[in-house]
């Protein structure tokens, strides 16, 4: 039987070797190979002959991690095990190709700048286009990365197309705040047009959807990292320019929007290429900051709860507390990707309920107070945005707590809470496309 | 007989479903049960049943803790929730589904769907 243990061992080395399969899969599959050893040893079958046929039955290393693989995909977005094999020789074009779509960005957006009236003067509506010269971009990027059909490409250019349209033919009162709210809210709708691409054209798997939020995630990262880097690069050019007599704010001028332009593009590059480095990010960002935000929103509960609201009332409260929500939308959504979906509830899971449920209770306080004041103070545009996003972002928050609290106590599956999250993300896509298109003319485009 | 691929792997879920809905199991025990019902004419790389209850898992349709029976050894057990029955049920109809229009179509009549009597 000292045999027997051995080889065992042996087949447990192998098979651990493979990312997906993890220790208590291996103890599942040992038992069940020596379940097996045991019926056939039974049967007259030598121990050395009964491992042959249980190693056999159980299937190839390959096999095995493959399947795993493809349930625990989770675990594997680290090394791909799933790999096709030319992965490897194609990584160097695919640079380029990145290259080649962040060059058109940064030029496209520079054109534009010039058409606009640069260095002189600003045309607004620049402002309300700027996305539609690097977003669009981006869509082509995944387009071809993912190997798009013709059809699905052209399809991918129609909203783009509405959206130039739309936003141009309305009579903007220049400067007016339906077109600040085009401008901010317009990038969003376009974000959604490149999950398009971005999951090869299918848009109602749950996974895909995950892959998303992920790469979404992770890209804001790498954007935040990218730009960091540049404005110490910006800044130390300042500092050499100095003594030459250069005007390096012109400089930084021409430089700086197509640059932000073209790292659209790089990020999304970074992320795509590179996701073993940023894997072990994102889940350290997340443990990290939960439990900070946790305590921050249950030490303000208390401090509204004392204190009261009181009358410093602005009217920037609304769009802070959409800001706040959409954070802990943005760390439950993380937490959840990051997860292996296969663990009982943890602390951290606890945690992020507590997270949510007492950002829900101040929004309920502030949205409350909101509501009785907007009837004397009346609707704008700004303030119809920021109340409806508040509201998507309630429905949302509520429904993870509910579900959160179920699987919690054992009566769901993290499952239906990802499912609810992946369901309800279009919802948002959808809000944002009708503060472009519907709230403009609603308030006379003022 | 050799069983096509695409079809073992269609019916894995159901099979594991109405093996778990008759009483709970671990791994190996399913596997001999599915060897059993099928008179080893569904041939399964042993390997690829545990990824597949991972996935029902997943997807809330079986529970599974670990226990220690006789032996030493923990072992996993699984046992069908209410939406594993649902499930099972869903599955059921549309397999019906498929074996009467097989039938129909090869004109054996009631054949296969009397295979599925029980469903």
């Amino acid at each position: 039987m000292d045999q027997l243990d051995l080889e065992i061992e042996e087949w447990r080395t192998f098979v651990e070797q493979s990312p997906a399969v993890d220790g208590r899969d291996l103890e599942e599959l040992e038992d069940h190979l020596r379940a097996q050893i045991a019926d056939l040893t039974e049967v007259g079958l030598s121990p050395d002959e009964a491992l042959l046929v249980a190693v056999k039955r159980m299937g190839t290393v390959d096999e095995l991690s493959r399947e795993f693989a493809r349930e625990h995909s989770a675990r594997l977005w680290r090394q791909l095990v799933i790999s096709d094999s030319g992965e490897q020789e194609q990584s160097d074009s695919r640079w380029l190709e990145a290259l080649v779509f962040a060059v058109a960005a940064a030029a496209a957006i520079q054109v534009a700048r010039i058409a606009a009236g640069f260095p002189t003067e600003q045309a607004s509506w620049l402002l309300r286009n700027a996305s539609l010269f690097v977003v669009p971009f981006l869509a082509g990027y995944f387009a071809r990365r993912r190997r798009l059909t013709l059809r699905q490409s052209l399809g991918m250019a129609v909203p783009f197309l509405i959206a130039a349209v739309v936003i141009n033919v309305y009579p903007f009162v220049e400067g007016g705040s339906t077109e600040l709210l085009v401008a901010t809210h317009l990038p969003v709708v376009l974000w959604f047009v490149v999950a398009y691409p971005y999951m090869s054209g299918v848009l109602r798997s749950h996974e895909r959807r995950m892959d998303f939020v992920r790469f979404t995630g992770e890209w804001f990262i790498y954007y935040v990292l990218i730009a960091l880097g540049g404005g110490v690069l910006m800044a130390l050019t300042a500092f050499i320019l100095d003594p030459t007599g250069v005007d390096s704010e012109r400089v930084i001028d021409w430089v700086l929007p197509p640059a932000a332009a073209g790292a659209v593009i790089v990020a999304a590059w970074l992320v795509e290429s590179k996701k073993q480095v940023i894997e072990n990010m994102a889940p350290v960002l997340t443990m990290l900051f939960t439990p900070l935000f946790a305590v921050m929103l249950v030490a303000s509960i208390v401090v509204y709860l004392v204190t009261g609201l009181g009358n410093a009332f602005d009217r920037d409260l609304l769009g802070v507390f959409d800001a706040l929500l959409v954070v802990v939308l943005g760390l439950v959504l993380y937490g959840i990707s990051a997860r292996d979906p296969s663990t009982p509830p943890s602390w951290m899971d606890r945690i992020q309920l507590v997270a949510v449920v007492s950002a829900l209770v101040l929004d309920v306080i502030v949205l409350g107070a909101m509501i009785a004041r907007i009837g004397e103070l009346g609707f704008t545009p700004n303030r119809t945005a920021a109340l409806g996003l508040n509201v998507l972002l309630l429905v949302s928050l509520a429904g993870t707590a509910w579900l959160s609290a179920r699987f919690i106590s054992g009566h769901g599956t993290i499952h239906r809470l990802e499912t609810w999250q992946t369901s309800y993300l279009p919802v948002f896509g959808v809000w944002a496309a009708a503060v472009v298109v519907v709230l403009p003319p609603l308030f006379s485009f003022m | 007989m050799n069983i096509d691929k695409d079809l073992v792997a269609a019916s894995a879920t159901p099979l594991v479903l109405a093996i778990l809905a008759e009483s709970e199991s671990y791994g190996y025990a399913i596997l001999k049960r599915v060897r059993e019902i099928s008179e080893g004419e569904l041939e399964w790389t042993d390997g690829m049943l545990y990824p597949l209850l991972h996935r029902l898992h997943r997807l809330g349709y079986v529970t599974r803790e670990w226990r220690i029976p006789s032996e030493e050894r923990r072992r996993r057990y699984y046992a069908i929730t209410d939406e594993g029955h649902a499930a099972l049920e869903e599955h059921k109809r549309q397999w019906v589904t498929v074996a009467k229009a097989l039938g129909d179509a090869w004109g054996g009549g009631d054949l296969l769907p009397l295979a599925f009597g029980r469903a």
